[in-house]
């Protein structure tokens, strides 16, 4: 059980650092929920649920849709602004 | 004309970045738009326009922030060296609190699950803040984000496109349910086992946040409009806080409450930790429901 827990320590690691590094914001975000998801298994080895039930739908499911969300908007933003560019010149 | 403060170069900068993405209108009917003037504005007039004092901000400012940013982290990190070794015996966190709150608080909250017993009963007050912070919250984001209630109907073509969408409807049509009855079983239980008012709520507004994407905002209008978001929300906050109102009364006086713990791991006790389990979670799900749909659409229902 110990191995488990350091495999997953290890990966929240991996995850949290390839969260700011990645250069595509989709990419960093999928990474981000995965650092949610593995944070839950780990509270959930730490024997509170209360806490893993609570993580897993707020930071996997609610945060992560906000955040695509934001994403969606921020990609009609910038077609929006290519558009506008195209049109000028 | 000058620019002379940072500021007002800011809001400049701001109002020309807003000027070239919010031309919708110019989009559609490009003759009726006015032509724009930023065409004849050179490309960087702030460089120009900018002082030296501005110029020598601006080279300064990412050398101050990281000096401020390193300052910070070494005084996190002596706080942090200066607590006490984790899981130590004689931690301040082990005093008589946990003794109390693990040994008997079954016998005196009712609730097998003793989470529930320190947050709804023993720490109610700041669970009562929690949801009133959440609250306001969501009143902020309606200030900033609600459009104008009787505005057409945004013609959102990817919206539309979606609530075609085969798969995500099949999908969410089959597991929605589920996921909302699983929060609601959470919230109920919340007393007896892992889970609560907050967790319920939020995967109850995971379900509904769920439905609103795959079946739409018109669809979504039979279950969740403005008034029921309201109605619920406010009066959820009205019983948390009169409950807990005349709970804190009789607690301080000494007096007897009508409610009391009943027998532990029944449904039906733990006095008044249920009701306000339900009391939250209906405020939770509402909140993020609610949040969701001003994020998405300007709107809630």
């Amino acid at each position: 059980m110990e191995y488990f827990e350091v495999l997953l320590l290890g990966l929240l690691v991996v995850c949290g650092i390839s969260t700011c590094v990645t250069k595509n914001l989709l990419a960093s975000l999928v990474i981000f929920l995965a650092y949610s998801v593995l944070m839950s298994i780990l509270w959930a080895l730490m024997k509170a649920p209360d806490l893993a039930v609570t993580e897993a739908a707020v930071g996997a499911g609610i945060s992560g849709i906000l955040l695509f969300i934001t994403l969606k908007k921020l990609r009609d933003i910038r077609r929006k602004a290519d558009d506008e560019k195209d049109r000028l010149s | 004309m000058k620019k002379t403060g940072f500021l007002e170069r800011l809001r400049d900068w701001d109002a020309d970045r807003f000027d070239l993405t919010e031309k919708t209108a110019g989009d559609m009917h490009p003759d009726l738009s006015p032509k724009p003037l930023k065409q004849e504005i050179p490309d960087a007039p702030l460089e120009r326009l900018a002082t030296r004092g501005e110029r020598a901000f601006d080279r300064l400012y990412p050398v101050l922030a990281l000096v401020l940013g390193t300052v910070m982290i070494v005084f996190l990190f002596l706080t942090v060296l200066d607590l006490p070794p984790y899981g130590a015996a004689d931690n301040p966190a082990h005093n008589e609190v946990t003794a109390r709150y693990l040994g008997s608080g079954t016998a005196e909250t009712g609730a097998v699950n003793a989470v529930a017993g320190v947050i709804l009963d023993y720490r109610a007050f700041d669970t009562l803040g929690e949801s009133h912070v959440l609250y306001a919250a969501i009143t902020a984001v309606l200030i900033l984000l609600l459009v104008q209630s009787d505005a057409p109907e945004a013609d959102d073509p990817g919206a539309r496109l979606m609530e075609r969408d085969p798969i995500l409807t099949v999908t969410a049509s089959v597991i929605a349910p589920i996921v909302i009855l699983f929060g609601v079983y959470n919230m109920l239980t919340g007393h007896l086992g892992p889970g609560g008012g907050f967790s319920g709520g939020a995967i109850v507004g995971a379900g509904l946040i769920l439905l609103s994407f795959a079946f739409g905002p018109h669809r979504m209008k039979r279950i969740v409009t403005f008034r029921t978001f309201r109605i619920a929300s406010i009066s959820a906050l009205c019983f948390y806080s009169v409950s807990k109102l005349y709970s804190f009364f009789c607690g301080a006086n000494g007096l007897h409450t009508i409610f009391s713990p009943g027998t532990p791991s029944r449904i039906l006790s733990a006095g008044l930790i249920l009701p306000l389990n339900i009391a939250v979670g209906v405020v939770v799900s509402f909140t993020m429901y609610g949040l969701y749909s001003l994020f998405e659409r300007g709107r809630i229902g």
